[in-house]
Order: C-alpha cells, then structure tokens, then sequence
C-alpha cells in the first residue's frame, strides 16, 4: 500500500468517524438523562436528509438557507417525538418507553417508505461541500475535509452549553439525579426539551454532511449508522460527551481500516461495530470516558 | 351461575370440548374439508408466530429483559431446516453459483433433527452473546441482540459455501399436514407455559419485579437470565425452523430486524406477561397483517382512484397501532393475567375483570 | 460465640468514606442494633455485609468464613438474608408467590426436570408449599396466601419482607429500618414480632432502626455509627449515656 492510499483512508476514517461523533451525541445526551435508548435518534437523521432534498430540488432554495431551514425542521421533528412518544410514559416501566422508541423509529421508517418511497433518491450536489480540493497529494472533498472541524466545533459548542450555561447546569443535574434535580425546582420538561434540540440539530448537520459524502437517500439509511453511533456512545462512555466524539472517531476509523487493510472482510463492515461493543461491555463496560453508577438499594 | 363455573368438573368438561373443537377444525381444515391453501397458510404462520411471540415474552415479559433478537434466532433455525432437510439430489442445483461445503453437502437429516438441531443451535448463539451482556444492565441487551439479529443476516448473507448468500435456500421440503406447525406449537408453548408455572419461572418473574431484592432472596441472577434467555431463542430457532418448511425457501432478508417488530407487537398486544394474550395476539396479528395487505394495493371507488392507499401504508398502520398501543393501551389484552373459564364468564357477565384473589382464601 | 465479624471495613465512592475501619462482632443467637444520625453509614455497611458492595478495605467474616466478595446470592445461600429500607417486594406477585420465591435458592432439582414436573421434582415443590403455608401460618400472614403483595397494608408488607427473608433459611436476620413509617402501636407489635421470631427460628438479628423506644427496648447490644465510623458501642443504658453519642445525635455547641 502507498502511504498516499493510507492518508487518504485516514481522512476518510477521520472524516467519517466525525460523523459518527455527531450522532453519538445526540444519544450520549439523551441516554444521560432519560436513560433511554432513543431508537429514533437515526431515523431524525435520515428525515434530515429527506429535507434538504426537499428544500433544495423540490422548493429550489439556496443551500445556506436550505441549511437552516433543515435543522429547523429535524429540531421540531425531535421536539414532537419527545413530547408525543416519551413524554406521555416518563412514568411508565421502562420497557414501555423503550417499545415507545422502537415504535416512533419503525413509524419513521414506515411514513418515509410509503411517502418517499424505498427507491433512493440522490442527495442534492450542494458544490461548496462536494468541490475536490486537492492537498499535496491527496484529493478531497470539501466535506470530507471540514467535516472534523464542524464536529470539533459543535462539540466545543456543546460543551460550552453544558458547562457554563444555567440550561447546561441543569441537564448536568437532571442527569445525576432526575428526581431529586426536579425537587430542586429544576424544569425538568425544558431540560429534556433542550437535550433533543441539541442532539436532533446535530443529527441535522450530520445528514447533510453524510448525504454530500454518500449522496444516496433511502427511508432506513439511519438504521445502521443509528445503531453504530449508540455503540460509539457507550465506547465512549454513555452519557460524557467528549466520549461519544471519541468513541465516534475510533468506530470510524476501525471501519475504514478495515476496509483498506482486510479487503476481504468488508462484507462484515457493519458487524464490526458490534464485536466493539460486545469487547467494549467485556472489558470496560462503563467505556472509556465513562463513571462508574452505584445504584441505590 | 357461579356455582356452575366454579364446578371442578365443568370445567374440565369445557376443556375437553373446547380441545375436541379444535381438534375437529384442523382435521377438518387438513382434509381440505374447510378453508382452502391460503387460509391454511395463515393459519400455520399463526402458530409459528405463537410460538416465537410467547418465546419473546417468557424473556421480555416475564423475565424483564429486553430483547430484540428473535428475527435472527430464527434465522439460525430455518437455516438449521434449510440446509439439512433439502435433498442431497438438489443441493447441486441449489447451490450453482458456490459449491455447498462438501461436508454439508453429504449430509441429510430428518425434519425433526434439523429442527432441533436449529434451535439448539440458536441457543448457544444466544447464551454466547448473553454471557457478556447479560452481566450488565439489561439496556445494552436490547442494543446487542438488535446488533446481533443484523449480523446473522450479515454472516449468512456472505457465507455462500453455507447458506448460498443472497440467493438463498430453495426448494425445502414442505410438511404434508397442519399438525406439523399445530403440534410443534403446543408442545413449545406447553414447555415454556410449565416453565414459567415452575420455581424456576418464579425466579423469573422475581428478577422482572425487582432485581436487587431477587438477587438479596438467593436468586442468581446472571445464571437465570441466561436460561431464559437461552430458552426464549431456543423457541425462536424452533419457530424459525418452521418458516423454513412451510414457505419452502429461506433467504437473508426474510430476517430483517424489523420482523421482530411483528413480535414485540404481538406480545404487547397480547399483555407481556401473559401466554394466552400472546397467543390471542398472535392469529390476530398474523390474520391482520394478511387482511391489511389490502391497504398497499391501490383502490379504486367508483372509477376514482383513491390516493391514500399505496405499497407501505399497511406498515405506516402497524406501526400507528404499536404506537397507539404502548402510549394508551400499555397492559394490552390481558396484562400479566392469564385466560381461565373464571375469567371469560366474569366478562361475559358484565363484571370488570375482578383480581382472581381474594376469593379463594381471604375468610 | 460471634456470628458476623466485619473487620476493619472502610467503603469509600469516589473521595467520601461511607464507612471507616469498621469493626463488629454480633453474638449469635443475639438481638443487636446499628444506629446513628441520618448519612452515617448504616445501610451502606448492611450493603457490605450482604455483598451489594465489595469494600474498599477490610473484611466480613460470617461463622468464621469469609464472604468478602461473593455476590448477593451466594451470602443469602450461606445464611444471611434482610430487608431493605424502602420495602422491596415482588410487588406484582402473590404472598404466597413472594415466599416461594424465597424457597428458590435451596431447590435442587435443575430447570429441565422441574419444568417437565419429574416425581421428584413434584414432590419438592410441594415441600417447598408446604413449608411456605406453615411458615405463612405461624407469622400470622395465611389469610393474605392470595392477596397481590402491594395491595398490603404498609404494616403488613413489612411483616411479609420479613417473612420472605426467613423463608430463605435464614440463621442472620439484618433488618433496614423495620419501623420506619410505623405509629407506634404498630412498633410496638414489631417488636414483640421480632422477639418471637428471633426464639421460634433460633435466628440472630442485627437491624438498622431510628425508633430509638424500639431499640433501647430490643437490642442487646448497641453500636452506634457516626459520619462512617464507630464512636460508641454497649448496652441501651451504656449508649444512652455516652457523651460522644448525645453530641452526635443533638448536636455539639461550637464555642467561638
């Protein structure tokens, strides 16, 4: 192998753990205070990409203001999946809210099938992001390249939030102790409300991203990399940011690297992800980032 | 009227008959005497989904873990079926494009040996990928066994010496009578009904209700989790098994993930925790799901045609009801209660479902 | 001759101590109790002593072996069995559920046989109901065999908690709390309850209790925790009267 082949998979494992990243956070964050796995959390990806085609080949809007208006509208889908899906059962056995989730996901996948169908459309060619830029002797995408930054970026943004605003001080309480941060007065609705504009909204810029990589849009492209960003999330450490990005990063770099250096293997590309987890679960099940949780008795 | 119900006898008389009825309706059913191939066919499916929705439920409603594997337990068992029940004579056929392993190529076995040999097989995967998740909290179950029904897909799909990959498995031999599914239905369900009504179903329910006071009371926790859920896709890989013969082909998409969709509706429509619901739920389900497939053609009223119905509104409604039914309907049919000729005729007689104690010991 | 022996325990989280070089010895056949201000420790070290958690240091000998490190289960196997503080029930389940359930660790038949209903396996269910219904019987609980756990008064479900320990053939009996949100008729039945138990099942009993009339009144041997560790240990009267005990409990004036 040439060491150009090399850099170039690296910037792509980068590039594509980066995206990973962004999803893992969306479920690091909701996991941390609902302690819900939000099976949903791919399916608002792949309605994200649904949007930008829409506002861009369907309503021909620029792709700056299509941006906007996407993340906008994924933000209202995850708000309206919180409060109808999870909000109504805050109460109910956990399996129900899980079921709930499983529900909301499997209804997503179903409504995008039977309104978009199962062919898959073509992501719209945004140039900004698909222009190859040539560096040294790498070729680029302008996506791939920004790609890690963006999430860099978002994540400090996110961590700004959490860590230095009142609404980030109150996720972090809720977080610890749900019932006693609610006690505290804490607005427990407005904490959970906020944790799916953050994670839905990155969801949004995530899809944008990965439809100017792999520009194919399909009703179940968020199942596989839904679940593989989950699994990133416990990598990390379920519920540590930080550790979600990191835990996006190694899963996008592992696949890549096995795709460039065990050919033969790729077929089994998306079950790598789950011989992490089972390795993660054995080893170090609170992930790399993670704190250990006592319960109460 | 209550002193009739409560009659020892009478009810095993009610039993009986309803056993004779039963048994006459199959009979009648396999002689071709009623109904005709398609019912048949939903009817058959009706019991192998019995059996795998009852399996889900010994873990997920009695048991309290969450998982989300059946679809690829069962893929383990209709492959078992596929592979070692199709005639050695065909197998060349089959397997056109990659040679069959030679060594399964020489090997035939008899329905009944295939069939078990799948279901063990699908527990052993299950207890391998139980052993390091099931020592944790049972959250990451869901994740890994959703992971795991994936796999098998993936692992089947590239395994072409095996399984023939994508092209699947064709031309495996079909069961000449009902009782095939029916029987298997009965006996599996009869198992996992006396396991549950045992000591160590007991135990089971003890860890749904609360782990920390199980584990307190002696109860091992990780050894009972693994047994039911070793049991659960033993039953599944038994359901699989079935699929296999009564469709004749098996191939890597018919085990998608989602198919365990079917199933966790069933039970939560049925009452996690109940093996009559389930099994109510699951004839409803299966005919359902069969009567809705009219959703997906287009329709036409009166020359207009209406746009609404196309390919995929009949899963958009299955999913609404799933939905509808964990948000509004969360105890489903029967909750945790179970189906008795006590219980029928308090509802017949207009009496809200009255808690079945009290009535025995309280003086 | 002690039957619990906890040797030089500390269990810390992270940077707090829960509980610091903690030394017990309950005398078997006894009635004694751990006491102390709210967040002194107390359920943290029935968690140690039961397994819920490994310590940071130090051991717990029960009849002279040591049971540091083994699960919740293997220690209520060896003879240990308690309550929780906040009733942990299978509240879903029957009274007569809920004891059987705590039969389910000396069964011997394996899950195969059990489920096909062998003769043998029959004939230890029935044992096993038996002995339920006699002890059921004998605490007084029988007429509730039927009754869905949580649907019990609050009295009751204590009563049933204790019971369900017992049923697991218990000889160590650690109580969390046993009183906690009783009036104090209903404490005073519990402690004669607790008497008669102790004598009927020859059992050694170590509670946790804030009632301290039911303390003083029952426990033959007081130990008192304070911030994780021991500042008294005695008698009712020997308690009462320690000065390290009153400034705990109440308070010590800060002089400026």
């Amino acid at each position: 192998m040439t060491s150009q082949l090399f850099l170039q998979q690296l910037a792509n494992g980068i590039s594509l753990g980066s995206l990973y990243a962004l999803l893992a956070i969306g479920y690091t964050m909701v996991y941390g205070i609902l302690r819900l796995i939000n099976f949903a959390h791919g399916d608002i990806f792949m309605m994200a990409a649904y949007f930008m085609i829409f506002s861009i080949i369907t309503f021909k809007l620029p792709w700056f203001i299509a941006i906007i208006i996407v993340i906008i509208a994924t933000v209202a889908l995850g708000v309206l999946l919180e409060k109808s899906a999870y909000r109504p059962l805050r109460n109910a056995p956990r399996m129900s809210i899980m079921i709930s989730a499983i529900g909301a996901s499997f209804l997503l996948e179903n409504l995008a099938t039977y309104l978009f169908t199962g062919v898959p459309r073509g992501f719209p060619d945004i140039k900004v992001l698909t222009t190859t830029v040539k560096l040294g002797s790498l070729s680029l995408t302008v996506a791939t390249l920004i790609t890690p930054f963006v999430t860099l970026f978002l994540l400090y943004l996110v961590l700004f939030i959490t860590n230095k605003t009142k609404i980030g001080m109150a996720m972090r309480a809720v977080s610890k102790d749900f019932e006693t941060a609610k006690l505290m007065g804490i607005n427990i609705n407005q904490v959970i409300s906020s944790t799916f504009i953050i994670g839905s909204s990155l969801a949004a810029i995530g899809a944008i991203l990965w439809g100017s990589r792999y520009p194919s849009v399909m009703p179940l492209m968020g199942v596989m990399p839904g679940l593989k960003c989950f699994i990133a999330a416990v990598l990390g450490g379920i519920g540590n940011t930080a550790g979600a990005v990191i835990g996006g990063f190694i899963l996008g770099m592992a696949e890549i690297m096995l795709i460039t250096f065990l050919p033969s293997l790729t077929g089994y590309r998306d079950a790598m992800a789950f011989v992490i987890l089972i390795v993660v679960l054995l080893v170090k099940p609170t992930g790399l980032l993670g704190e250990k949780v006592t319960d109460k008795v | 009227m209550m002193d009739k119900i409560n009659n020892k006898k009478n009810r095993i008389f009610l039993n009986i008959l309803l056993l004779v009825i039963f048994a006459a309706i199959i009979i009648l059913l396999d002689t071709n005497v009623i109904g005709d191939a398609y019912i048949r066919r939903i009817l058959n499916l009706s019991a192998i989904y019995a059996i795998v929705s009852v399996s889900m439920n010994l873990v997920n409603g009695f048991t309290g873990l969450f998982s989300l594997g059946q679809a690829g337990f069962m893929a383990i068992g209709a492959y078992s079926v596929a592979i070692f029940t199709v005639p050695l004579a065909e197998r060349a056929k089959i397997f056109y494009i990659t040679p069959q392993n030679p060594v399964l190529a020489q090997i035939e076995l008899p329905f009944v040996a295939a069939l078990l040999l799948g279901g063990f097989l699908a527990a052993l995967v299950a207890i391998l990928i139980g052993m390091p998740v099931l020592r944790l909290k049972s959250d990451y179950l869901a994740i890994a066994t959703l992971g795991f029904s994936e796999i098998i897909r993936i692992v089947f799909t590239n395994t072409k010496s095996i399984t023939n990959g994508a092209l699947g498995i064709k031309s495996i031999p079909k069961m000449p009578t009902m009782w095939v599914f029916f029987g298997v239905a009965i006996i599996s369900i009869g198992f996992m009904w006396l396991l549950i009504n045992s000591s160590y179903g007991r135990a089971f329910k003890a860890i749904r209700e609360d782990e920390v006071a199980a584990e307190a009371m002696g109860i091992n926790l990780f050894k009972h989790k693994v047994m039911s859920f070793g049991v659960g896709a033993f039953f599944a890989g038994i359901g699989g098994g079935l699929l296999a013969t009564l469709l004749a082909t098996v191939d890597p998409n018919q085990f998608y993930f989602t198919v365990t969709y079917n199933f966790l509706l069933i039970i939560v429509l049925g009452g996690m925790g109940s093996i009559s619901g389930t099994i109510i739920a699951s004839f409803v389900v299966t005919a359902g799901l069969e009567i809705l497939r009219f959703f997906d053609e287009p329709l036409a009223l009166f020359g207009i045609n209406i746009p609404l119905f196309r390919p995929g509104l009949r899963m958009v409604i299955f999913s609404i009801l799933l939905m509808l039914l964990v948000l509004f309907f969360r105890n489903g049919l029967l909750g945790q209660k179970e189906l008795s000729w006590q219980f029928i005729f308090d509802w017949l007689s207009g009496k809200k479902t009255r808690k079945k104690t009290g009535e025995g010991g309280a003086a | 001759m002690s039957i619990l022996k906890i040797n030089n325990v500390t269990m810390k989280f992270g940077g707090v101590t829960a509980v610091n070089k903690l030394n017990i010895e309950v005398q078997e056949g006894k009635i004694e109790a751990l006491i102390g201000p709210n967040g002194a420790g107390k359920t943290t070290a029935f968690n140690v002593i039961t397994g819920v958690y490994m310590p940071t240091e130090g051991n717990v000998y029960y009849k002279d072996e040591k049971i540091t490190g083994l699960t919740p289960d293997k220690i209520t196997k060896r003879g240990i069995a308690r309550t929780f503080q906040n009733i942990r029930l299978f509240k879903n389940l029957t009274v007569f559920d809920n004891i059987l359930i705590a039969n389910h660790l000396r069964l011997n038949s394996n899950f195969l046989s059990s489920t096909l209903r062998m003769p043998w396996s029959n004939k230890e269910e029935r044992q096993m109901r038996e002995k339920s219904e006699m002890l059921l019987d004998k605490l007084g609980l029988l007429r509730l065999k039927n009754e869905i756990a949580h649907s019990l008064p609050y009295g009751e479900q204590r009563k049933l908690e204790i019971a369900r320990a017992l049923a697991t053939d218990a000889n160590l009996l650690l109580l969390d709390e046993p009183a906690a949100g009783m009036n104090p008729s209903e404490t005073m039945e519990l402690s004669s309850f607790i008497h008669t138990i102790r004598d009927e099942f020859k059992l050694t009993i170590f509670m946790i209790e804030h009632h301290m009339d039911l303390v003083m009144e029952i426990s033959e041997k007081i130990y008192v925790l304070d911030f994780g560790q021991l500042i008294a240990q005695g008698t009712a009267d020997e308690v009462k009267n320690n000065q390290r005990v009153i400034e705990a409990y109440l308070g010590v004036e800060e002089d400026a």
